[in-house]
């Protein structure tokens, strides 16, 4: 209903304008000169950022951790490492202590027979949109009322106190994460980056600095939400067809607002035009390697790139053109055949996009899987190593924490033990490619958040207060 | 010809259609040994299966002159993995109904509803399974108009047209959130649909012949089909999570003393672990839940499955309705979690057991499956490494002494792609 409305609103907004050019109405010219300009301003100068980030990162010591098996998560491996964290950033990555300045008050951790990584990186949840309890006053992640709705925000749905975030570090050592509406609607809205920090308020946790993303889907979801309804998507031609309908409504309107010619705001193609200008990133929920393709072309064809194809079990049969797109793939290891879209997945899937010298990102899409993304990672390792595709540890975790960084737009910022980049930093009691290995400590900007040993530093939701085992190892 | 040579021919017959070969006397050699029973692995042991039976697995193994030895230096041997319970044979797409048997919602039976009709071991999910080293799966349940889910079947993921080990084997029953949904939206309505149905299925076993009450709910076939259930001679495995539904579940006993209980799911059973051991009532847990993600399940933590362990509860690892492969996964998980500080796991040794003889006993079949002592099912697997680590994988698969196959739908998916994606001379339709 809400969307059939907005549509009426368009509607007479726009005979209004074409009143507005008709002769006879002269008189009024200058008058309406001016309303227009002003209405034209509000349109195009409209504020970006209305829900701005609150997040400040806690207090922090300086910290110095020696002796680590260090992956940096750009590819490299430091044995008996040092990793220096300074101000909340990363202020030195080295093989020894004899070139860096440590301040004297520097908390120093010995790190032998421990590793170190970035902090994990989740380019795919709904953490705080489907959270725990998944009961139905809790489903807030698609919106489908419409095929198209590129106007909602999931972080308007984001339930900060989702117990889900609290383990996804404790378990997962994830320290960002991109929450994204669900895949019901071809255009499902915009996704959200977060900082994984307990916060009263979204705004506590979305990430400074960070863009939005635009999730759209492909494929199976849209097409049987919709056609159920008896209505348009109900074939993949007619995701495709609403898809383009959309887009050159959207590259109108953007001229439009170039041009100076927009009277009022559109929420939806405010979305659509960040996308075509570059500002918001496009993340495609698609299974099928036929499918992504298309998508591809679509890009082309409207002039945006596909940061990221998110699922893409199919993503093995055409390794070669997104190497050439630079698009993305973010997969899980070997989850599978649980819709048709799914029956051709193997768990080679990443080692042979890597083998491509495409993009693989390991993500979760799971309040679970968040947990264990490493652990999917090396699943997915062990299966390249059996066909001879060899991914060194160094390598399969920059799966987990550059790439997907760069798949939701955060790679300048965080992603890799680079000096200058956030203190976004898990000790592991273990190699993290091994089952038996979990977080010891997390750091958030160079705040401890985790520790294993201290039974206080650990997050315990509003929801989990006076429940059994509040506060529990978990 | 010689009854050797037909064999040969055979055995070379059926390797050409996939089939696999015959059950044969094989010896495996010289790899790391894992009876599964929670004992030591064994270095550079011996597994001797003999006419499809394990005959002796360790150090001192004598192997007979002439017989096949396979030599598994470098690699772990097991026992085949044992998934209970899990829902693969059901479908082949869980989301294309038209290949799911898993619901039938719209049936008028529930209890009386043979599981064993619709396994078909040709399903890839049966495949994919048994290259990820699981050779045996109790089968259920269904989706149901009532709180009955069914009589499970107990198979064999053999590649051979014989699935079901045992049809019927168990009775499974929903009776937190989902059986209250199903009994009419309540647990009240969940206990006296459950209650109604025993009472009958006394009746009826007492005098088989006898008129019925014309209140009952259940259809004669559903209240047949509970006789064994109340008479003891099939267990009843029942859903629950949270605490409080454990403990009425145990209760049961004081009115139905023959019922032979198995409880699975269990997040909440750290909270009941001392009831649970006293009981002796076996417990099939969901490993790693560790959030609250209904109301039944606010006291998830994934040291669950280790604190009822430590509190003498039988219990082991199961209900994998996503991938029964991923069972050494949990495992190691396990044994992560008695790494954390303030967290509860198992040892290695009790691990491996949770995924092998553990459900097996909890079955009631640990003299049949699920380790490599002597007389058990030749089920064995061999690893190319530590079989609870993430990046093992299985080398080769036997089942009652049978070596299988392990290509499926994905292996020539993989080996289509693996050596490059684009076309060549030909387009790939054509590289098989």
């Amino acid at each position: 209903m809400r969307g059939y409305k907005l549509t009426l609103l368009a509607a007479s907004a726009g005979s209004l304008m074409l009143a507005a050019a008709a002769p006879g109405l002269a008189a009024d010219k200058d008058d309406k000169k001016k309303e227009e300009s002003a209405a034209v301003k509000a349109a195009r100068d409209f504020n970006k950022d209305p829900y701005p980030s609150t997040y400040r990162p806690y207090p922090s010591h300086p910290t110095l951790i020696t002796n680590a098996t260090v992956f940096d998560g750009a590819g490299k491996r430091i044995d008996r490492g040092v990793v220096l964290i300074r101000d909340g950033k990363i202020a030195a990555v080295a093989g020894s202590l004899a070139d860096l300045d440590v301040p004297a008050d520097a908390v120093r951790i010995d790190g032998t027979g421990k590793f170190v990584t970035p902090g994990i990186i989740d380019a795919h949840s709904h953490l705080g949109d489907y959270p725990s309890p998944g009961v139905d006053a809790h489903s807030d992640g698609n919106e489908m009322t419409n095929p198209t709705t590129p106007n909602v925000w999931a972080e308007h749905s984001v339930w900060p106190q989702d117990p889900g975030f609290s383990r996804a570090m404790a378990n997962g050592g994830v320290t960002s994460l991109l929450v994204l509406p669900g895949s019901g609607n071809l255009m499902g809205g915009r996704g959200v980056v977060l900082k994984n920090v307990p916060s009263r308020t979204m705004q506590g946790m979305k990430y400074p600095g960070a863009p939005y993303s635009l999730k759209m889907a492909c494929g199976e979801n849209p097409k049987r939400v919709y056609g159920a309804k008896g209505r348009a998507p109900s074939t993949r031609m007619g995701n495709l067809a609403v898809n383009r309908e959309t887009w050159i409504k959207a590259s109108e309107y953007r001229a439009k607002r170039k041009a100076g010619k927009l009277e009022s705001r559109d929420l939806a193609m405010e979305t659509l035009a960040g996308v075509l200008d570059g500002e918001i990133l496009v993340q495609n929920h698609c299974y099928r390697a036929d499918e992504m393709a298309i998508v591809l072309d679509m890009g082309k064809e409207f002039g945006y790139k596909v940061s990221t194809f998110h699922h893409a079990v199919e993503a093995y049969k055409i390794g070669d053109l997104l190497a050439a797109a630079g698009t993305c793939s973010a997969i899980w290891a070997d989850w599978w055949g649980f819709k048709m879209e799914a029956y051709d997945g193997i768990p080679e899937n990443a080692g042979l996009l890597y083998k491509a010298g495409a993009c693989v990102v390991i993500h979760s899409d799971d309040e679970n899987g968040i947990q264990r993304l490493p652990q999917e990672a090396a699943k997915a390792q062990g299966d390249a190593r059996r066909i001879g595709i060899d991914a060194p540890d160094a390598e399969v975790i920059r799966w987990l924490t550059l790439n997907p960084a760069k798949a939701i737009g955060i790679d300048k910022l965080t992603g890799s033990l680079e000096a200058g980049k956030a203190g976004d930093v898990v000790l592991w009691n273990g190699n993290p490619l091994s089952v038996y290995s979990r977080p010891e400590k997390v750091w958030v900007d160079g705040a401890l958040l985790f520790d294993s040993a201290d039974r206080k530093r650990r997050a315990v939701s509003d929801f989990e207060l006076g429940q059994p085992g509040e506060g529990d190892v978990k | 010809m010689s009854a050797r040579r037909v064999n040969a021919a055979l055995a070379a017959l059926l390797a050409c259609t996939a089939a696999p070969a015959l059950a044969q006397t094989v010896a495996i050699t010289g790899g790391k040994v894992v009876i599964g029973d929670g004992s030591d692995p064994i270095e550079g042991g011996t597994v001797l299966v003999q006419d499809g039976k394990v005959v002796a697995a360790g150090r001192n193994v004598a192997v007979p002159a002439g017989v096949r030895t396979i030599d598994a230096s470098g690699k772990w041997v097991t026992p085949g993995l044992v998934v209970a319970v899990t829902d693969i044979g059901l479908y082949d797409v869980g989301a294309v109904d038209d290949s799911n048997d898993s619901d039938a919602r719209k049936s008028p039976f529930s209890a009386g509803l043979d599981l064993s009709y619709a396994i078909n071991p040709d399903a890839q999910h049966i495949k994919v399974s048994r290259s990820g080293g699981v050779t045996r799966a109790a089968i259920a349940p269904l989706g149901t108009n009532a709180i009955f889910g069914g009589q499970g079947a107990v198979i064999d993921l053999g590649a051979d047209p014989d699935p079901v080990m045992i049809p019927r084997a168990f009775q499974y029953v929903e009776l937190g959130e989902t059986g209250a949904a199903r009994a009419g939206g309540s647990r009240v309505a969940a206990w006296a649909e459950l209650h109604d149905g025993l009472i009958e299925a006394r009746e009826l076993s007492l005098s088989p012949g006898g008129v019925r009450r014309d209140d009952v709910r259940l259809t004669r076939r559903d209240a047949q089909a509970l006789i064994p259930v109340v008479t003891g001679n099939q267990p009843l495995y029942v859903h629950v999570e949270r605490a409080a539904d454990i403990r009425m579940v145990l209760g049961l006993k004081k009115e139905f003393p023959l019922i032979r209980l198995v409880i699975v799911g269990a997040t909440e059973g750290w909270m009941v672990a001392g009831e649970l051991a006293r009981s002796g009532v076996p417990v099939l847990a969901t490993p790693l839940n560790d959030l609250p993600a209904s109301f039944e399940q606010l006291g998830a933590t994934q040291s669950n499955v280790g604190r009822m362990k430590a509190g003498g509860v039988k219990v082991a690892l199961g209900a994998f309705f996503d991938q029964p492969r991923y069972a050494p996964q949990y495992a190691g998980n396990m044994v992560a979690l008695s790494r954390v500080p303030g967290a509860s796991g198992m040892t290695w040794n009790q691990a491996f057991a949770a995924i092998s003889s553990g459900p097996a006993e909890a079955m009631g079949l640990g003299d049949r499956i699920g380790s490599l002592r002597p007389g058990r099912a030749g089920d064995v697997v061999i690893w190319d490494g530590d079989p609870l680590e993430l990046q093992t994988g299985v080398s080769r698969v036997f089942i009652d002494g049978v070596e299988q196959p392990l290509s499926d739908h994905q292996t020539r998916l993989r080996d289509r792609y693996a050596k490059s994606p684009s076309e060549g001379s030909l387009p790939k339709a054509y590289d098989w």
